[in-house]
């Protein structure tokens, strides 16, 4: 199982889509790791660097509708060859949520509230994250302030994560 | 209590709902493409796992980048040709016979009310104007659906959508789907599907049904669906008259997977499209969607006509009535391509690709094209296209570049005119 634990990256904006994710020129490439450099290298956000901004992070938070668009799944792979194995956002496109379940990651909803706050954090400082399955919390520390979210996982893709995505379960089970 | 189409095609299907939360579907096609699949392949490949559930039940096309433009794109095309015989996929389109995929699946009389079926693209939905649950894919359920040929949905919600009125003329499928995404958002039916109803979509031919579904995912749709019927039928007929005596029997047949009328959905909508303009999109989302009169006079450096959404027959006709006799600004390329090489003969035979070539457009052969940026018709930089296509994301069509999304109608005109422009001008 992947280790979802490190620093956060915050985009605020909804509807951030799959070709700002990863731009479909990029889809002519059949390795993951191709997609490494590339990663939101076509968003355009005020106060985000694309050249810094990205460095050891592990975690993404946003806002509504992320991964719109496209169904590629070069999005979720471009995200997990830079050790980004969680996005936590206020809802998902449906075809990007399943993909990284898929692919044994987290597509982490919350509540507006526990975004805001989030978002709050991530403007005083670096911000760090430590999801945990079992108990399904998420442990958040931002500068001397730590606090705890709860979130909802179903028991399906609960298994997908701790078994490593779906190929192989669907595999052994069908 | 009565149910959705949506529910009937999943009762149908059910093999599984582990943990009680997600349904595990039988696949009757699992659909291909040369952009997705090979990553599919490779995956399979490196696992050990390169087989395939039912090669009768796969179909394939080489269609985005087609012909190749580089040694990347002829290697994707190489995998997938390979795996397609390795396998004895007898149903594979390369070049010369390839065409747009949600063109020339359907044109092939691969799809029936009450399949399901998924592909590793998101537009998959368009063929839910057949009456089936069709849903774009990532990778990994694309290979989970060809190895086993099963996939895990939850059950959608359905979101009914009532189209009622009359058209006005210069106003087609394209505006009505645009209004919709207006409506209810990029998001307003994410993890739903919506279900197209009312009489306008019922006095709709199976091209106009396969654009409206086409865009439902671009409102976060799994799949927008329309109700099988008599057009339904008669377009299947070619392939189906084997399989049944008449085409009534053929229809009492497929509405098993009709909604009850005592169904009960997430949600509802009218549309009354009476008063409805051509509309055109003004942003990086599809929702941003403005009367095309409210943005004329935007300058326009490319005329893109074609794609998934508005590539066939009846677009090609009506862009062309619009063209006939008339030359395209000097200052706008105009491309076009045909869907498939069956619209693409009927259209040489109309003497449609006379029109479009007289008007001063480049033909292109049957493929993705300019849609999506990474095969021929690029942007530059600070460049403007108007295209019939069903995205309009930052950078889509090239790095730097604006698209802005309208009907075949609105295209020809704003090619014409190069600037926006609305059809009324120049079609009686
Ligand atoms: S025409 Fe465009 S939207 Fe349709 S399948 Fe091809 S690339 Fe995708």
């Amino acid at each position: 199982m992947k280790k979802f634990k490190g620093k956060i990256l915050c985009l605020d904006r909804s509807d951030i889509n799959t070709d700002e994710i990863i731009p479909a020129k990029y889809l002519t490439e059949i390795e993951k790791r191709a997609m490494g450099p590339h990663l939101l290298e076509d968003l355009t956000l005020e106060g985000f660097d694309v050249q810094k901004d990205l460095k050891d992070i592990a975690a993404i938070v946003t806002r509504e509708n992320f991964g719109c668009g496209s169904s590629r799944e070069h999005a979720p792979w471009a995200l997990e060859v830079n050790g980004v194995f969680v996005v936590i956002a206020q809802s998902f496109a449906r075809i990007f949520r399943q993909n990284m379940f898929n692919c044994g990651m987290l597509a982490i909803a919350l509540p507006k509230e526990q975004i805001e706050h989030l978002f709050e954090c991530c403007k005083i400082g670096d911000s760090f994250l430590s999801v945990d399955l079992e108990t399904a919390t998420i442990q958040v520390t931002s500068q001397d302030k730590h606090f705890t979210l709860p979130f909802t996982i179903s028991e399906f893709d609960k298994t997908l994560v701790e078994t490593g995505g779906w190929l192989e379960y669907a595999d052994a089970n069908y | 209590m009565g149910k959705t189409i949506a529910q009937k095609i999943f009762e149908a299907h059910l093999v599984d709902e582990p943990f009680g939360d997600v349904c595990v579907l039988k696949l009757d096609r699992v659909f291909c493409h040369e952009i997705t699949t090979p990553t599919a392949i490779q995956d399979l490949v490196a696992r050990g796992k390169d087989r395939v559930f039912d090669p009768d039940k796969i179909k394939a096309v080489i269609d985005h980048v087609t012909p190749a433009k580089d040694s990347k794109t002829a290697l994707q095309g190489k995998i997938l040709r390979q795996w397609a015989k390795r396998h004895g996929i007898k149903d594979f389109f390369d070049i010369g016979n390839n065409g747009v995929c949600h063109a020339i699946f359907p044109e092939k009389g691969f799809v029936r009310p009450g399949f399901t079926i998924i592909m590793g693209d998101s537009h998959t939905c368009t063929h839910g104007a057949f009456g089936a649950f069709a849903a774009g894919v990532g990778t990994t359920d694309l290979e989970v659906g060809i190895l086993k040929g099963v996939a895990s949905f939850k059950l959608p919600e359905t979101f009914k959508i009532e189209i009622k009125g009359t058209l006005q003329a210069g106003v087609y499928a394209k505006d009505i789907i645009l209004e919709v995404i207006r409506q209810i958002s990029v998001d307003g039916a994410t993890n739903m599907v919506i279900e197209f109803v009312g009489n306008v979509v019922a006095e709709m031919t199976m091209d106009q049904r396969m654009t409206l579904s086409n865009m439902a995912v671009e409102a976060g749709a799994t799949s927008g669906i329309c109700l099988p019927d008599m057009t339904t039928v008669t377009y299947l007929w070619p392939f189906i008259q084997q399989e049944y005596e008449s085409p009534e029997a053929a229809l009492a047949d497929y509405t098993r997977f009709s909604s009850d009328a005592d169904a009960v959905y997430a949600k509802t909508k009218t549309i009354d499209v009476s008063q409805l303009e051509p509309l055109t999109t003004f942003g990086y989302k599809p929702d941003n969607v403005r009367p095309v009169s409210q943005m004329a006079g935007t300058h326009v450096d490319q005329v893109y006509i074609g794609s998934c959404t508005n590539g066939r027959i009846e677009d090609l006709r009506v862009a062309a009535q619009v063209l006939k006799g008339k030359k395209i600004k000097a200052t706008v390329r105009g491309i076009v391509s045909p869907a498939t090489p069956k619209i693409f003969s009927m259209a040489l035979e109309e003497g449609l690709i006379k029109i479009f070539m007289d008007a001063g457009f480049c033909v292109t052969n049957p493929t993705c094209g300019a849609c999506l940026g990474m095969s021929n018709g690029v942007l530059a930089d600070g460049e403007v296209a108007a295209a019939t296509t069903n995205r309009n994301f930052n950078g889509r069509m090239g790095r730097g570049g604006m698209v802005h999304l309208m009907s075949p109608a609105t295209a020809a005109a704003t090619a014409v005119q190069g600037e926006i422009t609305n059809s009324y001008l120049f079609v009686n």
